[in-house]
């Protein structure tokens, strides 16, 4: 979802009509990612009408259809296939080049569904969101196969969470207290590197929390015979702008991670929309 | 919009609808042209006949504990095969029924990849990792592991009563049940199928990214509707702790490319600033100054049973099929995992006198 949202954020700032479809329906998070919680749908003569994060971003979500959002939404996949298909029927967008489709974790009703009801209107294909884990990966197999089972393209899969960067200076430092405890030692840490290694202080920390090793999302493209389309590294300052409902392209704080969304997505354009530009 | 069970009428129904339970529906007039009229025509209705033999299985299972999620991706089956590596190696007689049916990873977890399901005279056999620990997913009946599982609500709902029906789990202590993440089918239909033998709780694992306990709350209010205890709430990827020697350093440079530093960077800090070495250092990766879980589980009156941190090791672990307990290097994973377990254990075991 955080990648349906800045992806969203990211079409829009180009001057592309854009809406972003959440149909998941037991867990919506898209209108927290937009910005736009506590915003109600309106129905007019022409349909409900999306919430617009901006003039041509316009966002549907059940979370925007609830009263209290700690109410569970308790429904089997027949329900679900109802409301899914209310907002294809009764949903007002205007004129969109594009419209996101968020959809939950799993290849059962919402999936099956919304394959179903946009193949005439036709879909131009799919993303496939993972972490390097080796149990993400599997499902991914299976979500590259329910692709070619149902007709749809894969137009890559992106790999987030790929590696934990951040400046030096951001992370705190603790000493085992011997009890299992750890005690924190950051001012004291800093003021020691400030004093004795200071050319520290400029570089950044890279953690790999994923094991890789078995070459990731990359070497799996390979083998299925998807595009990959790149990799987004676990960015604490990312995090926050989801939570915010900001876009990182527009905060400076988000350095290496919107770095690289810009560039899975200026990849990924051509693909759907052809080299003109059309 | 309210949540309803599924007897009652829904939203969308007809007017005069005579209830998706009633014997005439689907089939009475009044049911014409409704979009739920072949679902309901074609449900079975009344007392589930199922329930006897669930409930002939579930009379040798003492203890039975829901995990579930919100979001997917927050560690829930890690913590649930973590859970039964702890519980069989205190010598209880565990089963780990997976019915996650698109995304199965229980397999992978206990190391059992490639393992088939029998068949015996008793019924199905788990297929055991230890002899006191036995696990039942779709995940051993795929031919190929990359088949994908395109099945609605129906057909997973389906499989989830032969998982209950029809494999002879033995004695059990505990049956640990990992669902998949949300709040549909499988988890209706897990509940609809337990709670005459009763279900002793549930435990919702999380993160604590602001998106992911909205979500928990939702777990709880599922919890509560259907009358599940919550038995409490686990924070995973609380932060990452790892030695300074295992991080790699990166300078940034003016064009956005970044050069790995890293064995200059260690040399540096044994020569300028060894102490460095003796520390750990922690990143917050998902920001908790909201409060986390521990704060939310304030506000809707459920326990807080505790933080795991991120760590590269448990996640190897978990890859590998491992138990994190008997791995020297999980050391601080496996701690809080067992503080958490210990914490849980004596409440079923007290209250139950079992």
């Amino acid at each position: 979802s955080t990648f349906s949202a800045q992806l969203s954020f990211a079409l829009a700032a180009m001057d592309y009509e854009v809406g972003l479809l959440d149909i998941d329906i037991c867990g919506p998070s898209i209108p927290k990612m937009l910005g736009l919680e506590g915003q109600g749908i309106h129905k007019s003569n022409l349909g409900w009408s999306p919430v617009y994060a901006d003039s041509n971003l316009g966002v549907i979500s059940i979370g925007s259809m609830l009263s209290n959002p700690d109410q569970a939404i308790i429904w089997r996949g027949a329900r679900k296939t109802e409301l899914i298909k209310g907002f294809l029927k009764e949903v007002y967008w205007e004129e969109l080049d594009f419209l996101v489709v968020d959809t939950p974790p799993g290849t059962s009703d919402e999936q099956i569904s919304i394959a179903q009801f946009l193949k005439e209107a036709g879909i131009n294909g799919a993303i496939i969101v993972t972490t390097p884990q080796q149990v993400s990966l599997i499902d991914v197999r299976k979500g590259v196969n329910f692709c070619k089972t149902v007709g749809i393209e894969v137009l890559g899969v992106v790999e987030n969470m790929s590696r934990l960067y951040q400046p030096l200076t951001d992370a705190k430092f603790v000493r085992p207290a011997g009890t299992g405890e750890h005690i924190d030692v950051t001012e004291w840490a800093l003021q020691y590197i400030s004093e004795r290694a200071p050319d520290l202080l400029g570089l950044m920390a890279c953690s790999e929390v994923f094991d890789c090793s078995g070459g990731g999302a990359s070497k799996m493209c390979q083998e299925m015979g998807v595009p990959f389309l790149g990799k987004v590294p676990l960015d604490p300052q990312l995090c926050k702008a989801a939570e915010q409902g900001r876009s990182c392209f527009e905060d400076q704080n988000c350095l290496v991670s919107a770095r690289a969304l810009k560039s899975i997505i200026e990849n990924l354009i051509p693909r759907i929309v052809g080299e003109d530009g059309a | 919009m309210e949540s309803g069970g599924d007897g009652d009428i829904p939203e969308n129904a007809n007017e005069h609808c005579p209830g998706p339970q009633s014997e005439s529906a689907g089939k009475s007039d009044a049911c014409e042209g409704c979009p739920n009229q072949q679902i309901c025509a074609t449900a079975p209705k009344g007392p589930d006949s199922d329930l006897i033999p669930i409930a002939e299985r579930m009379a040798t299972v003492k203890h039975k504990i829901l995990v579930l999620s919100g979001k997917g991706g927050v560690g829930k089956s890690t913590f649930s095969a973590q859970l039964s590596f702890a519980l069989a190696a205190m010598d209880y007689q565990v089963g780990l029924l997976d019915i996650d049916i698109c995304g199965p990873s229980i397999p992978k977890m206990l190391g059992l990849e490639g393992q088939e399901i029998h068949q015996s005279n008793l019924g199905w056999s788990p297929v055991y990792v230890e002899s006191n620990l036995g696990v039942m997913s779709i995940g051993f009946m795929l031919p190929n592991p990359d088949d994908a599982v395109i099945w609605r609500g129906p057909r997973k709902n389906g499989l989830i009563k032969q998982f209950l029906k029809d494999v002879y789990w033995g004695e059990l202590d505990f049956l640990v049940v990992d669902a998949p993440p949300g709040t549909s089918d499988e988890h209706i239909s897990i509940v609809q199928c337990l709670q005459a033998t009763g279900i002793d709780g549930a435990i919702i694992v999380t993160t604590p990214q602001q998106v992911s306990l909205i979500d928990v709350r939702k777990e709880v209010s599922f919890c509560k509707k259907v009358g599940i205890k919550v038995l409490g709430v686990v924070e995973n990827m609380s932060g990452l702790c790892q030695q300074l020697a295992d991080v790699k350093f990166l300078k940034p440079s003016e064009t956005g490319k970044h050069t790995d530093v890293t064995d200059w960077a260690l040399q540096y800090i044994r020569d300028q600033a060894p102490e460095l070495l003796n520390m750990m250092a922690y990143s917050e990766v998902f920001d908790s100054s909201g409060g986390g879980a521990l704060k939310m589980c304030h506000e809707m009156g459920v326990p807080f049973l505790g933080k795991v941190p991120l760590d590269p090791q448990l996640c190897k672990a978990a890859e590998e099929g491992r138990s994190c307990f008997e791995d020297q290097t999980c050391q601080v994973s496996a701690s809080a995992l067992k503080s958490i377990v210990e914490n849980l254990i004596p409440k079923r075991t007290a209250e139950n006198g079992a």
